[in-house]
């Protein structure tokens, strides 16, 4: 097998390209006794074999179109799950960004071994263009696998948000005419939107008179959820219901008399339960005890 | 007096008992807002009216100019011993409002026409 006058055709990428279809049973080979792999297929080494052959592939694609640097190459994009998903299994094992890359330069050794066996002489300019070729490409990898883990990342959070904002602004109503929000985490802007828009649909609905918010999850006001808060009871008064914030806790209390933030427009008070007598006796609804009449009796 | 929309047509205005009740619909542009502004304080002002109910259930834009024409009108009327309500506001304008800080202090609001003409009615007076 003429291997060298074959390899010495062709740039450098091209024949680390040809390099990787020819060699790609032996290196998937090795590659599958990396950690790398070795410890995400834990189960079969079959397995392991043909996610190793799917990226020398993916590598062999990329150096044929001499993209070897470009993280964008569109070879990269068919393994770009897989890459994502081994990223994300040693991520929950408890390795750090840092050794995941390591193992992935990792994988560099044994291409570069087989890289070289395939020059009787390694001092030569093609091989070493080569191997500086190889190179490139495996550090290439460690990008991609490092930029895909960081995308995931990026979309779980946004996922989570979205589900936040869905689910912790439930509007109730408390009693006939009356609903309360509880509000629970920090609050800003994109949140007391959602919150602003589903108490005034909720009063709409509801033909509340009453709208009480309870702040007794909100870990801290300053003076941004304070605007926030006022936002919400002007546009509630807009509306023709009154806005009542109840769950004021003594430290949050004295955090805004400190902020010098004026609530003087606002109803407040101290509990959800004093929200609620208030809004009842403001519509002249009395509440008692059923025994209160048979004691008497 | 020159007349900026010669074709603009009239807003109505619906006197029932001592309470004037007006339906704004649609897009009311400023000439039409002044119009109403005048019409309501000569209405006020030549019969014994002690209340007065804009019903904007119908308007989906209310800018700062209506805002303040209907702040003036609550005035206006305040000066003649007539208590205006504002009724029906939609939640979408309610936030576009408090979003440009027209929060609109000294008007009385109300859910709907209804709960605008209990606001009004003796006993609650």
């Amino acid at each position: 097998m003429d291997v060298p006058e074959q390899a010495a055709a062709g740039s450098a990428p091209q024949r680390v390209s040809g390099f990787f279809e020819r060699r790609r049973e032996q290196i998937a080979q090795r590659w599958a006794d990396a950690p790398l792999f070795r410890s995400v297929f834990t189960v079969s080494r079959d397995e392991a074999v043909e996610a190793c052959k799917a990226v020398v592939d993916a590598l062999s694609d990329v150096t044929a179109t001499g993209r070897i640097e470009d993280i964008g190459a569109p070879g990269f994009a068919t393994v770009r799950r897989q890459l994502g998903g081994m990223a994300a299994t040693r991520a929950r094992t408890g390795c750090t960004s840092a050794q995941i890359a390591d193992e992935v330069a990792a994988l560099r050794g044994p291409a570069v071994e087989l890289l070289r066996e395939e020059f009787p002489d390694p001092s030569t300019a093609d091989a070493h263009e080569s191997v500086l070729a190889l190179t490139l490409v495996m550090s290439t990898l460690r990008l991609v696998v490092m930029e895909t883990a960081l995308t995931e990342g990026a979309d779980l959070i946004e996922r989570q948000r979205q589900q936040l904002l869905e689910v912790a602004t439930p509007v109730i109503k408390l009693w006939e005419g009356t609903v309360a929000v509880p509000l629970i985490g920090t609050l800003d802007s994109a949140r007391s939107q959602v919150v602003m828009e589903s108490l005034l649909e909720a009063i709409v609905d509801q033909r509340a008179r009453y709208a009480i918010l309870d702040i007794t999850g909100v870990p801290t006001v300053d003076s941004l959820v304070a605007q926030h808060l006022m936002k919400t009871v002007a546009a509630a008064r807009l509306m023709g219901a009154e806005c009542i914030v109840s769950g004021i806790r003594p430290a949050i209390a004295q955090t805004i008399v400190q902020l010098g933030i004026d609530l003087g427009t606002v109803v407040t008070r101290a509990s959800l339960a004093d929200a609620l007598a208030y809004a009842l006796g403001r519509q002249g609804i009395e509440v008692s005890r059923a025994d209160a009449g048979a004691s008497a009796r | 007096m020159s007349q900026p929309f010669p074709a603009s047509p009239q807003v109505p205005v619906l006197a029932l008992g001592d309470i004037l009740l007006v339906t704004l619909q649609g897009e009311l542009h400023d000439g039409m807002a002044e119009q109403l502004q005048q019409d309501l304080t000569h209405r006020i002002a030549a019969s014994s009216v002690t209340g007065v109910v804009i019903d904007i259930s119908g308007v989906e834009i209310v800018d700062s100019f209506l805002g303040r024409v209907l702040a003036e009108i609550a005035s206006t009327a305040g000066l003649l011993a007539a208590r205006t309500v504002l009724a029906g506001m939609r939640p979408a304008v309610a936030i576009t409002l408090v979003e440009l800080g027209l929060t609109l202090p000294g008007l009385v609001t109300a859910l709907d026409v209804d709960r605008a003409m209990e606001l009004l009615s003796p006993r609650e007076a």
